[in-house]
């Protein structure tokens, strides 16, 4: 059995066929190379995310991220609950967070998770993210002495964007600049651009979506500060960052007239071909601009 | 709900009936969370305008403000704010009670994709982001619907290729098993909220 067992959250946008399922596949290729267990809460359902308040209010958000916290409890008992996606974990955390302060309002969702036969007992500390679990609990000098390929040569932008940042963050970590995604890098063997500026700046969330014109600014800023700080590629832990800002390029170009076309990676991707993981393994094939120089150390 | 018995005070209103609205009173209109809203150039009134249009009693120019739509949930403000309101709740809040009042201003697109991804989860547990995207496309007609999907094509494609936008999605997708308990915890949580809030 593996090392540390912890009770995983994957999340809508990593199921396969959907938007950051290259997210889930290098995942998992990176906690087998790590000896960590990632037991998937069954029947999970959807956390509502952030913009899940337009239609359903707080209650019944609270009820959604309560439904997995309760399942988890049940089949996963004594494990920390660990979420990839940044608006997943925050949705998780954020509704333990009002449970513990508000006897109403647990009151009310155990109510609710009654008619579907749960019930939520508030056992398990906070839910984590998964950066937290490779820095916190595994640490960047073991993370380091595994390393098999260096990511040598690569000019690596640290996007953090915001939900992996705030309101929570990471412990012992600034909201304005924080180092982990660098440290991760530098861990890796890569090289990190310390002085990207742009490493907190909000992608426009959900807004790329529904306001494309008023949000591909921000995409833009972000793309355009990591071409002038020399980088050959982002690296970002949010799966809404890395779709935003790898799949409006080109209409980033269009808008702007820029000829952007960086490849926008996820960690987990740098540490399974660091680890000696294989393409497919960190499944870079999932990649719509290629990260070529990662493709090459993988094959090497 | 009659709207009489708020009239006199908004403020007590969106204490009652908005989610973390019991904050609004802290603010000491510093104007921090003002700048630091990433779609700023957006905003008819910052958060901290509200707070203080809360105060005055401006419910119809809150309400139907296209303000609280520009919201990205990027919590900037909250981490900075002195007073530690949890601003990015109460503009969600805002925006809620405004759709319950059918104040949002006509064709908002934010309002509409947060109905359609509300929707959209709610059908199976989770999300499908094909039908999510095709909703979205298509909420003003079919002509401009395949307008919009062509437009975004390049994009659609370069999804597929890559084997993260399944197109098998629209026969049903992902989904969670225990349904008929899913919709009946949601269909509770609504109505206690509704009953608690006065929002029914
Ligand atoms: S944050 Fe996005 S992907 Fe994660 S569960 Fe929620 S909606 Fe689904
Ligand atoms: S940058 Fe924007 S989209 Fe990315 S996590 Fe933050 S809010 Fe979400
Ligand atoms: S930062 Fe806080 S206290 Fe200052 S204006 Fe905004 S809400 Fe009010
Ligand atoms: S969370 Fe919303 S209100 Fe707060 S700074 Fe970001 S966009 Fe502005």
């Amino acid at each position: 059995m593996a090392k540390k067992q912890y009770s995983f959250y994957p999340g809508c946008s990593s199921q396969s066929g959907a938007s950051s399922s290259n997210y889930l596949t290098s995942t998992q290729s990176m906690v087998n190379l790590l000896d960590v267990a990632l037991n998937e809460i069954p029947d999970w359902n959807c956390c509502g995310a952030s913009i899940g308040y337009a239609g359903g209010g707080e209650l019944p958000r609270v009820a959604l991220s309560a439904r997995n916290l309760a399942l988890s409890e049940q089949h996963n008992p004594g494990q920390e609950v660990v979420a990839t996606c940044a608006a997943c974990w925050l949705a998780t955390r954020e509704a333990k967070e009002r449970l513990d302060h508000s006897a109403t309002l647990l009151a009310e969702t155990n109510e609710a998770l009654k008619e579907a036969g749960l019930v939520f007992k508030n056992e398990a500390p906070p839910a984590r993210h998964m950066v937290e679990v490779l820095i916190e609990d595994i640490g960047y000098e073991t993370l380091k002495s595994g390393v098999k390929k260096p990511l040598e040569g690569i000019k690596f932008a640290g996007y953090v964007g915001c939900q992996t940042n705030r309101p929570f963050g990471i412990d012992g970590e600034s909201f304005e600049n924080p180092m982990y995604l660098d440290r991760m890098v530098e861990s890796m063997g890569g090289e990190a651009i310390t002085n990207y500026d742009q490493k907190v700046t909000c992608c426009g969330g959900a807004l790329a979506f529904s306001e494309p014109e008023k949000s591909q600014k921000q995409i833009h800023d972000i793309i355009e500060s990591a071409y002038d700080h020399g980088a050959d590629m982002i690296v970002t832990p949010c799966p809404l960052c890395q779709a935003n800002v790898e799949i409006y390029q080109g209409e980033v170009n269009k808008r702007y007239g820029k000829k952007f076309n960086i490849p926008v990676t996820y960690y987990s991707q740098l540490i399974t071909v660091a680890y000696g993981g294989s393409s497919k393994d960190a499944a870079l094939d999932g990649q719509i601009i290629r990260a070529t120089r990662l493709e090459e150390i993988a094959n090497k | 709900m009659s709207i009489e018995k708020y009239t006199r005070s908004f403020l007590k209103e969106v204490e009652e009936r908005v989610e973390e609205g019991h904050w609004v009173k802290m603010c000491m209109q510093c104007g921090v969370c003002a700048g630091s809203c990433p779609l700023g150039a957006h905003w008819e009134h910052t958060p901290q305008k509200i707070f203080m249009m809360i105060r005055a009693g401006k419910r119809e120019e809150v309400l139907s403000s296209d303000s609280m739509w520009m919201c990205t949930s990027c919590y900037q403000c909250i981490v900075r704010c002195p007073r530690k309101l949890p601003i990015t709740h109460i503009m969600h809040g805002l925006a809620y009670l405004a759709k319950r009042e059918g104040l949002v201003p006509k064709n908002q697109p934010t309002a509409q994709f947060g109905q359609l991804f509300w929707d959209n989860l709610v059908k199976t547990g989770r999300v499908n982001e094909l039908k999510l995207s095709l909703g979205m496309y298509f909420k003003d007609g079919f002509s401009q619907g395949i307008k919009n999907a062509m437009a975004m094509q390049s994009v659609g494609l370069g999804m597929m290729k890559a084997k993260r936008l399944n197109p098998m999605e629209i026969m049903g997708g992902h989904g969670i098993k225990d349904k008929s308990g899913f919709h009946a915890m949601l269909k509770k949580a609504r109505e206690l909220e509704d009953s608690r809030r006065k929002l029914a």
